[in-house]
């Protein structure tokens, strides 16, 4: 006890190897220091009657030292395992620090409470899983990034997208939505009349091919896993294709019909001899382009019932020049028929039509 | 490239000179078609042809046969780390919107294992996680659900509608078309069905949205458009909706354990022209 002061005396003023000089603050790296702080009343080597609570390996011990075992240093520090239970842990302590300086209980329970929510902590952390932190090397991010953007390049997405999706028209996957001749073009006038006789045989064919539809989309997601870029258009396909062309339903819708009529036969006067005998035929396939196209319309105008007003520009545009794009098509096609090829005249024709009706 | 720039305007001069006199053009021989990467690609063991009987065989025996045979509905659990960004945020949201069939969950620090058995006890079939680094979302897990197989994706370059200036709202509720370009081996064709196996296996073509996935050097390029047939001949694309990049890390059999069937380590990189899917 006599020598507590000494001791002191010597280590602040002349030099403690455990003493931590800062700007604000002195620290005391011992380890059997309460505070932490390098003080009078928290030193350890300056005072023989110490405690402190410290814990290792997750376990809470409280250290006592009194004076009468200083001089022993092996011994000095009596280890008392603390209970689990916070609320024990503290009577324990004040059990074993009884008599002691209010300062010290004080301080041990402190302590006592720091330990164990740091403890908590590390745990709850430990259980949550902690976040992996991977180092990347920089050299190889920079590579990858380069290689995708050379990657992008090559793959030339919107052409192959395009191309997928005109393979998927052609075999049949869209069957009853679109409604594309697929020759419309490339008819001659010699073909014609195997035209006319194809097409007396559709409404048969159809409704067989409706029924497959189901099974051609799912041999169709079986097969599109391992699409190709480039596929041969065989010209087998384009027979088969041309099967498809459909003539429909004999429903005739009212003005429409008649007035691309009066459209058609006011450019070819020349041929009455083929208007009558093609008339019904053209009246089918005029009424199921029509069909097709208010169907269309039903879809885009639901479409544009889920989706907001204000954005729509796109899609409106697109749905009139689809419209469009396929009355032309179904006015050329009667021209093709008759083997004459006046497509100007038609579309100056077709534009005094009026607008095709949404059905509800 | 200047090489190249001055092989090209000899080859102007050529022709122009030829013009002028009238003198046909010495035929060089048949076109060549330049070297890419593509066709120089080191012949891998796995890779596939289109009708190998070997392959229908396994492929009616794994993991998705049962999606291939319409057994069931693809329903998807879609989360990300903890306290996500704003970005990361939006980038699930539009991901729900384009996967029918599909729900966002906020995820607070549930480890992925529960997540996992959670989704499997309330009927999921699969599981999104989308991981965030530094505010954007970096990674991809994507965990097929009863036991299946479990993949890691790197994201890069991800652009939520905003960025691509595009509203999220023009994403209808229409189940897409999946389409699955260019996957050439035998793991590139897992992988492709694994992706295919989140949308649902109907289409609704009347909504005209198809989702891309396209495969190039080991770069899974994904796009969602929504397209309109001109012709025959002319298709017109309208791009929609988050565009992102995959490129996958490791495959695993099992819901997030059991062995790695692959995993992408840097000596496989030696070779330029050696790709995996």
């Amino acid at each position: 006890m006599q020598c507590d002061d000494v001791v002191w005396g010597i280590l602040s003023k002349r030099f403690c190897s455990y003493m931590l000089k800062t700007k604000t603050q002195t620290f005391c790296r011992n380890e059997y220091n309460l505070t932490g702080l390098c003080n009078r009343k928290s030193c350890p080597l300056a005072n023989s009657q110490y405690a402190t609570v410290r814990e290792e390996t997750g376990i809470i011990y409280l250290y006592i030292r009194t004076a009468e075992r200083v001089y022993f240093p092996i011994r000095q520090w009596e280890k008392v395992k603390l209970s689990r239970n916070f609320v024990k842990a503290l009577q324990q302590i004040d059990e074993n620090l009884v008599f002691w300086p209010k300062y010290y209980r004080q301080k041990c329970r402190q302590r006592l409470l720091k330990i164990t929510q740091y403890l908590t902590r590390m745990r709850k952390l430990k259980l949550r899983g902690q976040k992996k932190i991977i180092p990347l090397q920089k050299r190889n991010e920079v590579r990858t990034r380069r290689k995708e953007e050379k990657a992008l390049i090559a793959a030339r997405l919107d052409n192959a997208i395009e191309k997928q999706l005109l393979q998927r028209l052609k075999d049949g996957t869209y069957e009853r939505i679109y409604n594309f001749p697929t020759e419309a073009f490339d008819v001659n006038v010699d073909e014609e009349s195997e035209e006319e006789s194809e097409f007396e045989e559709e409404p048969e064919e159809e409704r067989g091919e409706e029924v497959e539809t189901d099974e051609d989309v799912e041999a169709q997601l079986e097969r599109e896993v391992v699409a190709e870029e480039q596929r041969e258009m065989d010209s087998s396909d384009d027979d088969s294709d041309a099967e498809h062309e459909f003539v429909g339903d004999f429903e005739e819708s009212d003005e429409d019909d008649i007035d691309l009529e009066d459209a058609a036969n006011a450019v070819n006067n020349g041929e009455d001899a083929n208007l009558d005998s093609d008339d019904g035929e053209n009246d089918a396939s005029n009424s199921r382009m029509m069909d097709d196209d208010e169907y269309d319309i039903e879809n885009i105008a639901n479409k544009s019932g889920v989706l907001d007003d204000s954005d729509d520009g796109d899609d409106e545009d697109e749905a009139p020049k689809l419209l469009r794009a396929k009355k032309k098509k179904a006015v050329a096609k009667v021209i093709k028929k008759r083997g004459k090829a006046k497509l100007e005249v038609e579309y100056e024709a077709e534009e005094t039509l009026p607008k095709v009706k949404i059905t509800s | 490239m200047k090489k190249s720039q001055d092989a090209g305007r000899d080859k102007r001069r050529e022709k122009k000179r030829a013009e002028k006199l009238g003198i046909p053009l010495p035929d060089k021989g048949p076109k060549q078609v330049p070297h890419t990467l593509e066709s120089l690609r080191e012949k891998d063991v796995t890779m596939v042809e289109e009708d190998d009987e070997e392959l229908y065989q396994e492929e009616a025996t794994d993991a998705y046969a049962s999606y291939f045979t319409k057994a069931y509905e693809p329903k998807v659990l879609l989360t990300c780390s903890d306290n996500p960004h704003k970005k990361t945020r939006s980038f699930i949201l539009e991901l729900c919107k384009m996967i029918p069939g599909s729900k966002p969950v906020w995820r607070k620090k549930t480890s992925v294992k529960s997540v996992v058995k959670q989704a499997a006890e309330h009927g999921y079939t699969d599981v999104l996680i989308v991981n965030e680094d530094r505010r954007v979302p970096n990674a991809m897990l994507v965990v097929h659900l009863p036991e299946g197989p479990t993949a890691l994706f790197r994201i890069s370059n991800p652009k939520i509608c905003k960025e691509i200036n595009r509203d999220y709202k023009d994403i209808s509720f229409h189940r897409p078309e999946v389409i699955l370009n260019n996957f050439k081996t035998r793991l590139g064709r897992f992988i492709a069905r694994m992706l295919g196996a989140l949308f649902h296996y109907d289409p609704e073509f009347k909504g005209r949205r198809v989702c891309t996935f396209h495969n190039q050097r080991d770069y899974i390029f994904f796009r969602h458009h929504r397209y309109a047939f001109k012709d025959t001949e002319k298709v017109r694309l309208h791009e929609v909706g988050p565009r992102f990049t995959l490129i996958l890390q490791w495959l695993q059999e099992g819901a997030f354990e059991g062995d790695f069937e692959w995993k992408m380590k840097s000596e496989m990189r030696t070779s330029r022209r050696r790709f995996f899917l």
